[in-house]
């Protein structure tokens, strides 16, 4: 049994940054990744804006020293680079020392292929090298090679958008037990033409930029994204002498039972992710400096997450704000993102802004930090909530 | 650490395996490169709206939870837990080739809804209106292994007294063209009795829905405890024999007393290498059993492994046609499962007759 779960390394590669170093100066900059699409072909382009990384595949595979006959999908280059980068933050340089395992969440998993070479399977044998690569687990098999894990857990979760923060539970959960000394954590999804057109059709894609919690939010940014945290165990941190960069202080995770794709209008699962997460972190809600919402700035989204955080913090809500016009809404990937984002919270004491916001929503009088604010920071809650009414709250603090 | 117990299953499979009062008495022959899962009376679980939203995958997911929930005696549980190596495919399907075929123009949004990998356990949750955690794993061979593991944990810490865990996939045609361009389909159609004798390459593919009620407390209809869950990503260096050596060694066992071992063979020359090394080997001595020659190869068809390990712990009878040898021992107590596809993502299940 392990008491506290250390996060002692993290990667990321976003529309921000390429590294953790890139995309906390965007955020302290107020710098947006949210562009016009380039590496997608759609018809959808003058009329969406996304978070792309401007890597391209062959790029990312030189980055990764990979022969042209890899058979990775964006989805795996994007996470082999950001788990790469956690486990050398974190100094590890024998992989197999202790008990690792690996938990990696996505949506996309290889469709980015399938749908490029829909019809060409049929006809050029090159291309049937990405036909196993479809399912969500490819990735990650992919991943555990680049980092050398061998007969190890290795496992894949998709809850749709709350995917990444379930990986972290569920790593926090291995470690706390004592099945694993550590384990890597994290999810990746690059963009495609499948969730482009699914969130078209739902009519929740924003044509400008993404406004979260604003009264005239339009809609969500789709992006595309890796991010990876190396949690170890008190043995590990002990026997190494670790220096830890926080903590993973609780977790929960619900259901809102509402309907497959929209969230309650009272945000019963978000209200039971959070209070479930406090409870197991020991705090109550007053102990809570800083929210990363989930704010993806569809209607839907931000009605329902702002009264799940009114029933529980009630009259004393503190400073919160949501990072997705930065990076679009990452699907699977963003509990993991906005982990490394709380954590460098953590780390730096600040507070970043929500960009974007002009009007407060008119049911209720909720407005997030608009510019950055320094403050000692000592827990943050990040929530993640998505399709199939998964909500998920993760809770990170400076101390164990 | 409390035990964990199977408390109820419900199956929906290639064979009549949906009603729980019978044990595999008339088997289904297929001759075959594809098979689908046999079709309860859908009706009799879901409304005629639901229903026709749903694609086969969702139903038999709903379905066979509903089963298990009825065996179990209970309206809802404290978690669900999913495992689907392929997820929702007919829907995925039916909105990618839409948005190829018609050049993104004139979709609609409800195959994308019903798209996502967590549709069936999010389904399940709203029917039951069970707001508890919800998790889906979707990780190749082992997703089921991966839900079993995490329902383990949690109620071995007492943090739920029952989940409601099950594997689930289902059969989607161009999803099978492809598997036929690169081998992983057989070219030819086996009859079930001859899988093993194949001699070629590719498995025969099919679908189905294995769902348990696992809990932290017995009842009398309990059918196993489920002692131990072990993944692995890949072997390494380390042989299958070692693998299992160790496994059984942690666990404080040893060949000896193994009762049955069940294996996941299904057919495939290039990869059933891993079975038989077991098989000839360390367990040649030990009663051996597969079975997808009875519902075919697919990321979950593990769960099917644990749905008749579980029949044989409780009535205590083993059905001939599973039979891989004949070295009967005096009862069943304690019985191993091994599984992998494709030589990635092996697992180890250790069942226990309670």
């Amino acid at each position: 049994m392990s008491k506290g779960i250390a996060i002692t390394g993290m990667g990321i590669i976003s529309s921000i940054g390429n590294n953790v170093e890139e995309n906390y100066r965007s955020l302290i900059e107020g710098k947006t990744g949210i562009t016009r699409i380039s590496k997608i072909k759609t018809i959808h382009k003058d009329h969406i804006m996304v978070g792309e990384i401007a890597f391209t595949n062959q790029e990312l595979e030189q980055q990764l020293g990979l022969t042209p006959d890899n058979d990775y999908s964006r989805t795996a280059l994007l996470g082999a680079i950001a788990a790469k980068q956690a486990i050398n933050n974190a100094g590890i340089s024998n992989i197999n020392t202790y008990k690792t395992g690996l938990i990696s969440a996505t949506s996309v998993g290889g469709m980015d292929k399938t749908e490029i070479h829909y019809h060409d399977y049929f006809k050029d044998k090159a291309t049937q090298k990405y036909i196993a690569g479809h399912h969500a687990g490819d990735s990650t098999q992919k991943i555990a090679e680049q980092l050398g894990i061998e007969q190890s857990l290795v496992t894949t979760i998709s809850t749709a958008c709350s995917s990444a923060a379930n990986a972290i539970m569920l790593g926090a959960r291995l470690i706390k037990s004592g099945q694993l000394d550590r384990v890597i954590v994290g999810g990746s999804d690059c963009l495609s033409k499948f969730t482009i057109n699914g969130f078209k059709t739902l009519m929740i894609l924003s044509d400008t930029y993404n406004t979260p919690f604003d009264e005239n939010r339009k809609g969500l940014n789709l992006g595309e994204a890796a991010a990876f945290l190396v949690l170890e165990s008190d043995k590990v941190v002990q026997a190494e002498n670790k220096p830890v960069l926080a903590y993973v202080k609780g977790y929960g995770n619900a259901n809102d039972a509402y309907h497959q794709t929209a969230s309650s209008e009272n945000g019963d699962g978000a209200t039971l992710a959070m209070q479930k997460a406090l409870k197991i972190a020991d705090l109550s809600s007053s102990d809570i400096d800083y929210i990363n919402a989930h704010g993806t700035a569809t209607g839907n989204n931000d009605l329902s997450e702002g009264r799940a955080i009114l029933r529980v913090f009630d009259k004393h809500v503190p400073d919160f704000s949501s990072t997705k016009a930065y990076t679009g809404h990452t699907l699977a990937a963003a509990g993991a993102i906005e982990a490394v984002y709380s954590v460098l919270a953590l780390q730096n004491n600040v507070i970043y802004p929500n960009l974007n916001f002009k009007t407060q929503m008119k049911e209720f009088s909720m407005t997030p930090q608009l510019e950055l604010k320094e403050k000692e920071l000592h827990t943050v809650l990040s929530n993640s909530l998505g399709f199939g009414g998964n909500c998920s709250t993760v809770i990170f603090s400076k101390k164990q | 650490m409390k035990p964990v117990y199977i408390n109820s299953l419900g199956s929906i499979s290639c064979q009549k395996t949906f009603d729980n009062s019978s044990f595999l008495d008339e088997i289904i022959s297929y001759e075959d490169h594809i098979i689908l899962a046999v079709d309860p009376n859908y009706k009799d679980y879901i409304s005629p709206a639901n229903s026709r939203r749903m694609a086969k995958g969702v139903k038999m997911g709903v379905v066979a939870s509903k089963i298990a929930l009825n065996e179990a005696n209970l309206e809802t549980v404290d978690a669900i837990i999913t495992g689907t190596g392929m997820g929702c495919l007919k829907d995925s399907e039916k909105f990618l080739s839409a948005i190829i075929n018609n050049d993104e123009q004139f979709l609609t949004p409800t195959s994308f809804i019903q798209s996502t990998h967590n549709t069936v356990g999010g389904q399940i949750a709203l029917g039951l209106q069970c707001k508890g955690y919800n998790f889906t794993y979707v990780h190749a061979s082992i997703s089921f292994e991966s839900a079993v593991l995490d329902a383990k944990l949690m109620l071995e810490n007492n943090e739920a007294n029952t989940i409601l865990v099950g594997g689930v996939d289902e059969i989607e045609d161009y999803t099978c063209s492809l598997h036929k361009l690169v081998n992983h389909i057989k070219k030819e159609k086996v009859n079930s009795t001859d899988l093993l004798r194949s001699k070629t390459e590719g498995a025969v593919f099919s679908e189905g829905a294995n769902f348990f009620v696992l809990s932290n407390l017995k009842q009398e209809s309990s059918y196993a405890q489920i002692v131990e869950i072990r993944t692995y990503n890949t072997l390494g260096n380390t042989s299958i024999t070692d693998t299992a050596s160790a496994f059984l060694k942690e666990n404080n066992l040893n060949t000896e007393v193994i009762d049955l071992l069940i294996l996941g063979n299904n057919g495939d020359v290039r990869y059933d290498g891993f079975y038989n090394e077991l098989s000839a080997g360390i367990f040649k001595n030990t009663q051996q059993v597969y079975y997808k020659h009875l519902c075919g190869e697919f990321n979950t068809a593990s769960s099917f492994g644990v749905w008749l390990a579980s029949k044989i712990l409780k009535t205590q009878k083993l059905p001939e046609q599973v039979k891989l040898n004949n070295i009967q021992p005096s009862n069943y107590k304690t019985v191993l499962l091994y599984n992998q596809y494709r030589g990635e993502n092996h697992s180890f299940t250790l069942l226990r007759r309670c």
